[in-house]
C-alpha cells in the first residue's frame, strides 16, 4: 500500500471525527432523541453527507480518469442476500439500545467520552465472533 | 421547525457537510471507499490467524482504515480544543447498555458488511438498493429498541 493512501485516509478521519463530533452525533443521547422523534438533527446529518458523497461519487469519475494520487476509484461491495439485510437489522438493535455506532463511538473518544470505549470494545468483540463463525462455514454469518 | 429541531439545524447541516467532504475527500484523493465498520474487521488481522481475517480484502487496506481510525479520534480532539465551550461530554447511558449494544451492532454490522456510514453514507451515495434496504431495516430496528428502551424507563 503506498504511504499517500495511508496519509489521505488520515486527513480523512480528522475531517470526518471533526464533523461528527460538531454535528453532536459522538453524544449517544443526541442520536436515541432522534430514535424517539424528539429531534429529527440525525437525518440533516446523514442527508448532507449523502448529498456531497452522491456528487462526489457519480462526478469524479466522470471527469478524471483515477483518483489523483493513482489507483483506482473504489466501489461499495453490497450485496443482495440475508446477511446483509439480518445484518443490518441486528446493527440497528444494537444502535437503539447504546445509541453508538462505529464512527461516533472512534470519534467520541477524541472528545473525551471515555464510557465510549466500552462499546468500542463490545464492537472488538462482536467483530471477531462475526469473523469466526463466518469462517466456519455452516451456518453461514 | 421548532417542534422537529429543538437545538436548531446549523450544527447538524454543517456536520454533515463536512462528513460527506471528508468521503469525498477520500474518494478524490485516492479512490477510497469510507466505511468505518470495517477497521473492526480488518484490524483483526494483525493479531488473529483465523483465515477469516486473513482475506485480502482486509490485509489490503487494514493499514489506511487503521488510519482512518486514528484520525477520527484526532478530529474528535480538535473539535474539543477549538470549540467555544470546550467542556468534555460524557455519556450517561449505563455501562451494560453501551457494551451489549456496541457488541451486537458491531457484530450486525460486520455481518451486513456496512453500518451508517458504509451502507448511510457511502452505499446510498453509489445509489446501491442493498444498502438503501439495510439502511431502512437498521433505521426501523433502531427506532423500534430505542422506543421500547424508553418505555422500560431507560433514557
Amino acid at each position: 500500500m503506498k504511504a499517500s493512501t495511508v496519509v489521505v485516509a488520515l486527513i480523512t478521519g480528522v475531517l470526518f471525527g471533526f464533523g461528527l463530533a460538531y454535528s453532536s452525533m459522538v453524544k449517544p443521547e443526541v442520536v436515541l432523541s432522534f430514535l424517539r422523534f424528539e429531534d429529527f438533527g440525525l437525518l440533516l446529518v446523514l442527508g448532507g453527507a449523502v448529498v456531497v458523497t452522491t456528487i462526489a461519487y457519480h462526478v469524479l469519475p466522470r471527469i478524471m480518469s483515477q483518483p489523483v494520487l493513482g489507483g483506482a476509484f473504489g466501489k461499495h461491495p453490497s450485496e443482495m442476500n440475508w446477511r446483509t439485510l439480518g445484518g443490518a437489522a441486528l446493527f440497528g438493535i444494537g444502535w437503539g439500545l447504546s445509541g453508538v455506532c462505529p464512527g461516533p463511538a472512534i470519534a467520541g473518544l477524541g472528545t473525551g467520552n471515555w464510557p465510549l470505549l466500552v462499546s468500542i470494545g463490545g464492537m472488538i468483540v462482536g467483530a471477531y465472533v462475526q469473523g469466526w463463525l463466518a469462517g466456519r462455514g455452516t451456518p453461514r454469518c | 421547525m421548532q417542534q422537529f429541531f429543538p437545538h436548531g439545524i446549523g450544527p447538524y447541516l454543517t456536520g454533515g457537510l463536512l462528513i460527506g467532504a471528508a468521503v469525498s475527500f477520500a474518494f478524490a484523493m485516492s479512490g477510497l471507499i469510507t466505511g468505518m465498520s470495517t477497521v473492526f474487521s480488518s484490524t483483526w488481522s494483525y493479531f488473529s490467524r483465523l483465515s477469516f481475517f486473513q482475506q485480502d480484502r482486509f490485509l489490503g487496506s487494514r493499514a489506511w482504515r487503521l488510519a482512518l481510525a486514528i484520525g477520527l479520534v484526532l478530529g474528535g480532539a480538535l473539535f474539543l480544543f477549538t470549540s467555544a465551550h470546550g467542556t468534555t461530554f460524557r455519556t450517561g447511558i449505563p455501562w451494560w447498555r453501551l457494551g451489549v449494544g456496541g457488541f451486537i451492532a458491531g457484530f450486525g454490522a460486520r455481518m451486513s458488511n456496512g453500518c451508517t456510514s458504509g451502507h448511510g453514507i457511502c452505499g446510498l451515495g453509489s445509489f446501491q438498493l442493498p444498502s438503501l434496504l439495510a439502511v431502512l431495516i437498521f433505521l426501523a430496528a433502531a427506532i423500534v429498541t430505542a422506543q421500547l428502551v424508553a418505555v422500560f424507563g431507560g433514557v
